[in-house]
């Protein structure tokens, strides 16, 4: 049995953006633990803050109010434990694959270089990338370009990865051959993981545990324990447990998308017409 | 592997020049601009020696400065075989060498830190947008009273123009670089300074090297007006010589003379951009893996 004690702490966390006079509450009363070893998935309607969530995490924003507990310090900046795979790809372009999946260590200088150069290869190999290891990003396609990201921050073993809709515009085929991929690296190798994505079916195929995200202000609105077998496989989203998980949680998800057409004069129409239908 | 690596090594410096220029020759782009400077000079022709229509009959006709620019006794005193054409263009490019070096030397790394810096770009922006948009032609006399010598004045001018070009394109460039390049750096475990030699630095370079080509442009084109108000030598000054003295031809051949030069250093801003941006090259060459 692998370690699951609580790693990350979030703390009644506040954020707003904007001036004073037209201050937007993106994220309120925000309470998650983060267990190690496993892989939070989180998942919200489109819009409500889930960005924001991952730049707290991350580091690169703070909260206004609140706390994020990392094993009992507080999180100030970004840090290698912390890694984050961003949204569209940021390897950097002018660097071959091989640079960027070595530019943590070398900065840092945190590793020998006989040992980097082994662990770069092992990594690059991994993700099926030695052919491509000495072309630049703009030469890979979309899906090579987000294994050639996986590499880069694996290398660091952060104690956590913070994944940001990382499978996000890859075409269908490349998306699910990402998502079965990122399965079978997950179970080759316990780590901690955070997914953020707006979709489902990957959120709940992955998760060992699932964060449903009220609209905006964020805030968590239930967390489900994903509990089909291991390992898994994409067929299992067929299976009947895998479908009452997907049920419920898009029960929620639509309320709370139909949340963000309140408040406005379309958007009562909206409702009012959505209610009529029987 | 190795094998594999060594075939899809291709060529490098010259025999890649000469493997793309013999490749170009298979593609209509040769012609086609054989063609195009062959229909202006037949319709330059056409305009002037032909029909003789005012206001182009005025000027000397391409028949005539070609014979000129290629006589071994020059009518006008000044063709391909006399040694002052060869000094002036060799003063002009003298001074754009020097004048171009100190502007990409003194604005690529004022740039730099302009977009690096908020604090820094506080200081200096304002000055440099003051200063910038004052026409080249306003600071003649200013540079002739500052400087007591016919050199100095020109190599100023000339710097000065190209320098706010490539400050303000280099900070642009800084600016222009995606966010997502600075959290990926700041996560990976960046310090400051290496966040400006390994993300600054090369993300601005695309924007860098589109200012020196027209910095460059700038330069000359400031070179040349001063040029043509102080100066020795210089191909500025021999146009506005020549226009003293009514030689016409000899005007025209050094027009069309700074014309070639300036391709020619454009051309080579470009290649050298193109030497330091080989993660573009690549892609754009071939389109993806």
């Amino acid at each position: 049995m692998t370690e699951t004690s609580i790693l990350m702490e979030v703390k009644n966390v506040f954020k707003a953006f904007g001036e004073d006079w037209e201050r937007e509450k993106v994220v309120e009363n925000l309470n998650l633990d983060i267990k190690r070893n496993q892989l939070t998935a989180i998942v919200g309607p489109s819009g409500c803050g889930k960005s924001t969530v991952v730049n707290l995490l991350a580091g690169f924003e703070s909260p206004d109010s609140g706390q994020i507990m990392m094993e009992g310090g507080a999180v100030s900046g970004p840090s290698k434990d912390r890694l984050v795979v961003f949204q569209e790809t940021a390897l950097m372009p002018w660097l071959t694959t091989y640079q960027n999946v070595t530019f943590g260590p070398k900065l840092r200088g945190d590793m020998p270089a006989r040992s980097l150069k082994e662990a770069a290869d092992r990594i690059i190999d991994t993700v099926g990338l030695r052919e491509f290891k000495d072309k630049y990003p703009l030469q890979l396609s979309g899906g090579m370009q987000r294994r050639a990201e996986l590499a880069r921050a694996l290398i660091n073993q952060p104690l956590v990865m913070i994944m940001d809709e990382p499978f996000r515009g890859l075409d269908a085929m490349t998306r699910q051959l990402m998502q079965e991929f990122y399965l079978r690296l997950c179970e080759e190798e316990a780590r901690t993981n955070v997914f953020v994505t707006s979709e489902l079916e990957e959120a709940i195929i992955l998760a060992d545990s699932l964060v449903v995200l009220s609209n905006r202000p964020t805030t968590v609105r239930e967390v489900i324990q994903i509990d089909l077998p291991r390992p898994r496989n994409l067929n299992m989203l067929s299976s009947p447990e895998a479908y009452d998980y997907k049920r419920h949680a898009m029960e929620m998800l639509h309320e709370e998308a139909l949340k963000s057409f309140s408040g406005t004069e379309s958007g009562s129409d909206f409702l009012k017409s959505y209610a009529q239908q029987p | 592997m190795s094998d594999r690596d060594v075939a899809t090594q291709g060529p490098s410096g010259l025999s890649l020049f000469l493997y793309k220029t013999k490749k170009s020759f298979g593609t209509p782009m040769p012609y086609l601009a054989f063609v195009g400077i062959g229909l202006w000079l037949f319709t330059y022709w056409l305009l002037n020696e032909q029909l003789k229509i005012s206001p182009f009959n005025k000027i000397p006709g391409p028949a005539e400065v070609l014979t000129e620019w290629f006589s071994q006794d020059p009518i006008w005193g000044t063709s391909l075989f006399t040694e002052d054409y060869w000094q002036n263009i060799k003063a002009s490019c003298l001074r754009i060498l020097i004048a171009f070096s100190l502007a990409t030397g003194l604005g690529v790394p004022l740039g730099l830190f302009m977009g690096w810096s908020k604090k820094f770009k506080d200081y200096t922006f304002p000055v440099l947008e003051l200063l910038r948009p004052i026409p080249i032609l306003a600071w003649v006399p200013l540079s002739i009273v500052m400087f007591q010598s016919f050199e100095a004045p020109i190599l100023f001018l000339a710097t000065l123009a190209s320098f706010f070009v490539t400050t303000l394109n280099t900070m642009l460039g800084v600016q222009s670089i995606d966010e997502s390049y600075f959290r990926a750096a700041g996560c990976l475990g960046s310090k400051r300074r290496h966040v400006f030699i390994h993300v600054v630095l090369p993300g601005s370079l695309p924007f860098v090297f589109t200012g020196l080509q027209i910095s460059i442009g700038v330069a000359w084109f400031s070179l040349v007006a001063a040029e043509m108000i102080s100066g020795e030598f210089g191909l500025g000054y021999m146009i506005n010589a020549s226009y003293m003295v009514n030689k016409y031809v000899t005007m025209v051949m050094a027009m069309l003379t700074l014309g070639f030069v300036g391709w020619i250093t454009s051309a080579m801003v470009r290649a050298a951009g193109s030497q330091m941006m080989q993660w573009r090259e690549k892609a754009l060459g071939q389109g993806g893996a």
